[in-house]
């Protein structure tokens, strides 16, 4: 019954048969279907290609195959028209040194063509809602990891976007600054907004996703909600630790 | 086997990671490019013996018995070396101070700090000798050659160059410690180091100018006023240059004296580095606090931010601004030439016209790598819904906007005088600048801005074209300046070399 609820809703973002190879192929023929509002969490161990998809659908990465659609917009064939509508945060916040937090989201609406009435509003309230206001107009050189992540995070939501790309966005936080991070996400699911996360930290995934991926050696092994993940497995009842142990080894003995 | 916390192996440690810095900087590194920068540094040293051959073997027979003219141009040449050694140690100073790297472990470790830091500083000093001597030895290699092994000395000489001047820059960094604090410390360090390695060269243009009306520092060394002003010959002020001749009691006084200043800085400043570098640490973690007029958000084009940003980063990174500095300061002795030119109504605005696009085409490099190679948030740039050409044409507008910017005032100054000069060294800046910032772009790679210091290493392909497009660009407007056809030659060149570059312009990822 809620698979059935599931397909009806909008599709946020497809891929069909992406493809990437550098050395090796990363990214192998990846079938991914992502629905609007919802929490996608992407698992997979070290060098799966978690990243590399990613970062094919932030526009980052040229696919060598394969085609990405991102609220029915054709990122390959329109990517401007796709990133309008989309945001990415990777684990290292990428943000400049010399700029204030409150400098930085008037550079990315800028970017993003915001008004700025409305983008000065979205700003003040991002500072509000992750605790930045008494850093807001102070340069980001001196800032700790978790205070740059949570700048790069506003400057992520500032032109909110439909679809928010998150490459272990809770690396290096404390446990303040990841609450603060997760309440921030899940406000914007529950808005309306999809998110599709990869990390490493197995919890946040069974607490927080709707749906989970396993990606291994560049292929979808399985997919579903934590409970169709362990009926998969047949370990009803244990955690999402063992269950996706148990899906990589069974990849791995597979390979 | 050396016993572990003595001297001599806190110096071997200091000496794997001084080579090993040095290696990476010469490689970029890439191990492949290890046998490249090999065969660049035989073609470099090659083409320096041809150069100190072309420049200096017309001296190697002058002696003790030379007169003054020799001792002066002597004692000028080591004055301008070490000069330019100041300002590099100082730079190496100030970046150790400011470097956390292993402070954390060095203060923490039951080792003596005052030792570690000790041997710190003698890595510096000899950074520092092995720089001056790398520099130096084309020319003593063919003054020997020419003129005899007494010229030898002046590898001694050099050395102590070397040692003085990291013994004055370990002086002159902690003074200004002292007396301004660390969060001013960093910023007048580095431009006073770029105004150090400057202000000999400068000033004796600025000499030149005024007695011979020419750009040539030779002329200030040989003109007739700095020959009747000079001390006789006994006076300790020729001691080095004596010691170059192959006076062995003045090489013996010159080392001597290089050896115990460094001893006695080291000795002296290595009690408190420590502290200094422990508090120049936390200043680099500091808090600045932007204020500006209004809050309120503005309304622009993607192409605006990002030309703005790009303007807003240069002019707050202290580092960046004395490295740029460095080189419009050189900007100086053709302004003053423009103004007595413009004062005597000569036409020696043709000789200024090359130098100032030059320049131009030298800056706009360094500022076009900061544009379009340094983007500290290249993801968020990448993402951004503008198309990727937008981008960098906004980056390209940034760097021309300032080279403009800061080479309109010396046009329009020209323009009074001659207004076919103004407009030919307008297109001649513009046309340089364009040139260095479209070599950056076929040489683009992803760093940050704090790699700046390395981006001559990045693409040594890339340095010599941006060098050599700079010079034929130079040269076009010079003879063009003085209305000879034969200014298409050096066009074609530079064209030539820009249709080079693009042809082996790396794949862009």
């Amino acid at each position: 019954m809620a698979v059935v609820m599931i397909t009806e809703r909008p599709i946020s973002l497809a891929t069909r048969a992406l493809s990437k190879r550098f050395d090796r192929p990363a990214v192998d023929d990846l079938d991914l279907t992502i629905y609007g509002g919802e929490f996608y969490c992407l698992l997979g161990p070290n060098g799966a290609g978690k990243t590399t998809t990613l970062r094919m659908v932030a526009g980052l990465l040229r696919p060598d195959a394969g085609t990405i659609t991102i609220d029915g917009i054709d990122a390959l064939a329109d990517p401007v028209e796709a990133k309008q509508i989309t945001a990415w945060l990777s684990d290292e916040p990428m943000i400049y040194d010399k700029l204030t937090p409150y400098e930085y989201l008037e550079f990315v609406a800028g970017l993003w063509r915001i008004d700025p009435r409305v983008a000065e509003m979205r700003a003040k309230e991002l500072i509000a809602w992750l605790g930045l206001e008494a850093q807001a107009h102070d340069r980001c050189e001196g800032f700790s990891k978790g205070t740059r992540q949570k700048v790069a995070l506003a400057g992520a939501l500032v032109h909110d976007p439909k679809l928010i790309i998150l490459d272990e966005p809770l690396t290096g936080l404390d446990a303040g600054s990841a609450r603060q991070v997760k309440n921030v996400l899940r406000e914007r699911v529950s808005a309306g907004g999809t998110v599709i996360m990869t990390t490493h930290i197995l919890e946040v995934a069974e607490r927080m996703a709707d749906r989970i991926g396993v990606i291994a050696n560049g292929r979808l092994i399985a997919e579903g909600t934590l409970d169709e993940l362990r009926v998969k497995t047949g370990a009803a009842g244990t955690s999402l630790e063992d269950t996706f142990l148990a899906l990589v080894a069974n990849e791995a003995a597979a390979a | 086997m050396i016993a572990a916390d003595t001297l001599t192996w806190h110096a071997c440690h200091e000496l794997r990671l001084g080579w090993r810095d040095w290696l990476s900087l010469m490689t970029a590194g890439g191990r492949t490019r290890a046998r490249n920068a090999a065969i660049a540094l035989i073609v470099f040293a090659v083409f320096m013996h041809l150069f100190a051959y072309w420049l200096v073997a017309g001296y190697a027979n002058a002696d003790l018995s030379s007169g003054p003219e020799t001792m002066i141009a002597i004692t000028g040449t080591l004055l301008l070396s070490w000069s330019l050694l100041l300002s590099q140690a100082m730079e190496s100073v100030t970046r150790a101070f400011y470097a956390r790297a292993d402070l954390d472990l060095i203060l923490t470790s039951p080792s003596s700090a005052r030792k570690v830091f000790a041997v710190r500083m003698g890595r510096i000093a000899a950074g520092t000798v092995a720089m001056s001597m790398l520099l130096a030895a084309s020319f003593i290699d063919v003054l020997a050659l020419r003129g005899g092994l007494r010229w030898l000395a002046t590898f001694g000489v050099v050395a102590a160059m070397g040692a003085i001047a990291t013994a004055a820059a370990l002086a002159l960094t902690i003074a200004l410690f002292r007396l301004v604090g660390a969060k001013r410390t960093r910023l007048i360090a580095q431009i006073a180091a770029a105004i150090i390695g400057a202000a000999f060269v400068i000033g004796l243009q600025v000499l030149a100018i005024f007695s011979g009306g020419t750009l040539s520092r030779v002329a200030a060394l040989r003109s007739s006023w700095m020959i009747e002003h000079t001390p006789n010959a006994s006076s300790l002020v020729w001691l080095p240059a004596r010691a170059a001749l192959g006076d062995w009691t003045a090489l013996a006084v010159v080392v001597l004296t290089g050896a115990v200043l460094l001893a006695a800085a080291i000795v002296i400043f290595s009690a408190r580095f420590g502290d200094h570098a422990l508090t120049a640490a936390g200043v680099s973690a500091g808090v600045v606090r932007q204020r500006r007029v209004s809050l309120a958000f503005r309304r622009r084009s993607p192409q605006r931010v990002l030309r703005q940003k790009e303007w807003t980063l240069l002019t707050r990174d202290p580092w960046l601004v004395s490295q740029t500095l460095m080189q419009i300061l050189y900007l100086l002795p053709p302004a003053v030439l423009l103004w007595v030119t413009f004062r005597d109504g000569s036409d020696a605005f043709v000789v200024l016209i090359p130098v100032v696009v030059m320049a131009a085409g030298q800056l706009a490099g360094g500022l076009a790598w900061l544009s379009i190679s340094g983007e500290d948030a290249p993801d968020l740039v990448a993402t951004a819904p503008v198309p990727s050409g937008r981008i960098l044409a906004a980056k390209i507008e940034a760097v021309i906007g300032m080279i403009a910017l800061i080479f309109a005032p010396m046009m329009a100054a020209l323009a009074l005088d001659s207004v076919y000069g103004a407009l030919v060294l307008a297109a001649g800046v513009l046309t340089a600048a364009g040139a260095a910032t479209s070599i950056q772009i076929s040489f683009r790679v992803q760093a940050r801005r704090s790699q700046f210091r390395r981006r001559q290493t990045s693409s040594r392909v890339a340095t010599f074209a941006e060098a050599f497009s700079s010079i034929a660009w130079a040269a076009t407007a010079a003879l063009a300046a003085a209305g000879s056809i034969f200014a298409l030659a050096p066009a074609a060149v530079a064209i030539f070399i820009l249709i080079g570059v693009r042809a082996i312009r790396p794949t862009q990822a």
